[in-house]
């Protein structure tokens, strides 16, 4: 379904990398590896549509995702490093607008439910500022219990997450792959995700 | 949709109420500051007071230029919008009518008190008001290109009035001609009916260049 | 006899071309400006109304002409560079601004030096001096925007929109500034009414014009060749050329 080849990256003056090609089936996962600097999150950003790849395309479904355009949207999300939360509004109010953003709107007591589950509850009308790095992190990845999208594209999901929480974030993503999604993440923390087929890709 | 984006960024802005009032003080400011510059002379304030508070009304539209989507783009919202399904065209609009909703309507609510001070009659507060309600969206839409342009950049807020004043000229121009023109007995409607040309020019041209800008500065 | 013109639109093989080129242009300008300058000052007869002041216009108007023409023309190449992500087409825009700059700065000044002895005053706030002063902070916009930026393709694309969107503005700007003071002189050269001036006058005028074409094609072809250095230091036929001539 997402057919990559050829890619490059180029910044400033310099190829971070080039002639990098992968598919992505329903079920499978991707792991994209690598040490800092070596474009990883450049790379996510181009699969999402943000940055144009200096050579190379993406594919979807057998179009170009830059004729695609907004159809490609509904069919991705993407959590990059930024948390995406508005400090001066709470989880809730975060919550339910980035989902309006993404095209599903959902209503309060789904966004309620969510938060519960990503463990929040009791902060939940707090603006999201007084919360720690983590708790953040949970309120932005709550978006994945409510988003509907097939392609989940995941900066380093599991940054500042504490054991629990990666576990859940683990449970997410299995379920997710297996109802036949695909996610591409890049993460530093060793943790196995089942999925019908795990590719794994470095770059540097 | 283009209402959730209106309604965030109010939302936001009523939770940090000062930005709004800081806008609003800042052109008061400088309003009362003309008269002790240039002395009390009544009919020399009546015939500078179009100009007076429609430069002032440039220059607090353009202060809170720089917010409209550098916060977004700093906590990573902006991205999550260009992501999102609706056309970035649209958002962009809901944006740019949320920042005049925030900063340019305080100043046309505020205006007529404003020409209290330089003994403008009924009728020309009235055009002076109307002028800004026609004239502050358009800085508002064409602010937008010049903050889109200058996102993430060093000296980003000195670089968009760069940019910017000089685009809003024409709006300065038959803002303040309105109200000339209402003092010295002849109608307004000429001007109106031009500012509201330029309202409807930049609402169809404006959003489009401030998306491409926009997918410019994130790349 | 074709011309390959795809051939030049790699920046490598421009660079050379735009080395033969420069020469070419530099002494037609430098030969343009001597003839040009002769008759303003020696052969064209002295004005009436204006007496000797009038001259000044020989290079005002054609300095404003510029100003104008440059513009568009910058604008016009951003736009190819961003439509059709030619990297040469942007380079070339980036290269025509400081010299538009400098001729609507010129026509700035001389303006203000003919309006002392015209209108006894430096600075009036005439509708073509102002329309040309706006003109002047939107070269230094699109100049500061650009410097702003580091990243080149970023630069050449932001300023490109910039560039657009002034020139959706200029009609407007120059519309509402006449509106807004109608004091002005007549059009002297206009395409439609026949030329008010003596005919020794207005050839003086068109080969100082057609002197300042050629001194911002070659300006222009010489910033062209600094800014592909610039950007292309790391690639092979630079450093190739480097070896040449060193």
């Amino acid at each position: 379904m997402l057919k990559v080849s050829n890619l490059e990256c180029v910044r400033g003056e310099r190829s971070l990398f080039k002639d990098v090609n992968f598919s992505l089936e329903a079920g499978e996962l991707l792991q994209v590896n690598g040490p800092n600097g070596s474009g990883k999150t450049s790379l996510l950003r181009m699969l999402c549509g943000l940055a144009r790849p200096a050579h190379g395309e993406i594919r979807w479904l057998g179009d170009n995702i830059r004729s695609l355009d907004e159809d490609y949207y509904n069919s991705i999300t993407y959590l990059g490093h930024l948390n995406g939360v508005k400090d001066n509004l709470n989880a809730i109010e975060n919550l339910r607008i980035s989902s309006a953003l993404a095209g599903n709107g959902i209503d309060e007591s789904t966004a309620y439910a969510s938060l519960q589950k990503m463990g929040l509850i009791g902060r939940e009308i707090l603006p999201v500022k007084v919360l720690s790095q983590g708790q953040r992190r949970r309120v932005t990845l709550a978006r994945l219990l409510v988003s509907d999208t097939v392609l989940w594209i995941l900066d380093e999901p599991l940054v500042a997450l504490d054991t629990s929480a990666v576990l859940l974030v683990k449970g997410i993503l299995e379920q997710h792959l297996e109802k036949g999604g695909m996610v591409v993440m890049t993460t530093h923390q060793d943790i196995n995700i089942a999925a019908i087929e795990t590719k794994r890709l470095q770059l540097n | 949709m283009f209402l959730w984006v209106i309604q965030r960024d109010l939302l936001l802005a009523m939770r940090q109420r000062s930005d709004v009032l800081t806008t609003l003080f800042f052109f008061i400011i400088v309003v009362s500051l003309f008269p002790l510059g240039v002395g009390p002379e009544i009919n020399m304030l009546r015939s500078m007071a179009p100009g007076v508070v429609w430069v002032a009304a440039l220059l607090a539209s353009m202060l809170s230029l720089e917010r409209m989507f550098s916060s977004d783009y700093l906590d990573g919202t902006l991205e999550q919008m260009m992501l999102s399904p609706q056309p970035l065209i649209l958002l962009v609009l809901g944006k740019a009518l949320a920042h005049w909703m925030v900063t340019g309507v305080p100043l046309v609510l505020i205006s007529p008190i404003l020409g209290f001070q330089f003994d403008l009659q009924t009728d020309a507060l009235l055009v002076l008001a109307v002028s800004l309600l026609l004239g502050t969206p358009v800085l508002s839409l064409i602010g937008a290109i010049g903050a889109a342009l200058t996102l993430g950049l060093r000296g980003g807020g000195v670089l968009v009035s760069l940019l910017v004043l000089p685009l809003y000229i024409p709006v300065l121009i038959f803002g303040a001609g309105a109200v000339e023109a209402v003092s010295a007995g002849l109608g307004a409607s000429a001007h109106l009916s031009l500012l509201g040309a330029f309202l409807l020019l930049s609402l169809v041209l404006a959003p489009w260049a401030t998306a491409a800008a926009l997918r410019i500065s994130t790349e | 006899m074709a011309i390959n013109w795809f051939k030049y639109s790699s920046p490598a093989s421009f660079y050379s071309l735009a080395g033969k080129l420069i020469p070419i242009f530099s002494i037609v300008a430098l030969i343009l400006f001597v003839v040009g300058l002769y008759i303003s000052f020696f052969v064209a007869p002295t004005d009436f109304q204006q007496s000797e002041a009038y001259r000044i216009i020989f290079i005002h108007v054609p300095a404003a002409w510029m100003s104008m023409f440059l513009y568009l023309i910058m604008a016009g190449w951003a736009a190819i560079g961003l439509a059709f992500n030619t990297r040469l087409s942007s380079m070339i825009a980036t290269a025509i601004a400081p010299t538009g700059a400098m001729f609507t700065f010129l026509a700035l000044w001389t303006g203000a030096l003919w309006g002392k002895p015209m209108w006894g005053a430096w600075w009036v706030w005439d509708a073509r001096l102002t329309s040309e002063l706006i003109l002047f902070f939107l070269y230094i916009g699109f100049m500061a925007l650009q410097a702003a930026i580091d990243d080149p393709r970023r630069a050449d694309k932001a300023g490109a929109v910039l560039a657009l969107v002034g020139v959706v503005n200029i009609p407007i700007i120059y519309f509402s500034v006449k509106w807004w003071n109608t004091l002005h002189q007549g059009a002297t050269v206009s395409l439609t009414e026949s030329p008010k001036m003596a005919s020794i006058m207005l050839t003086g005028m068109l080969i100082m014009s057609i002197a300042c074409w050629m001194y911002s094609i070659a300006m222009v072809l010489i910033r062209t060749r600094t800014i592909i250095l610039e950007r292309e230091r790391h690639t092979v036929w630079v450093s190739e050329l480097h070896k040449e001539t060193t």
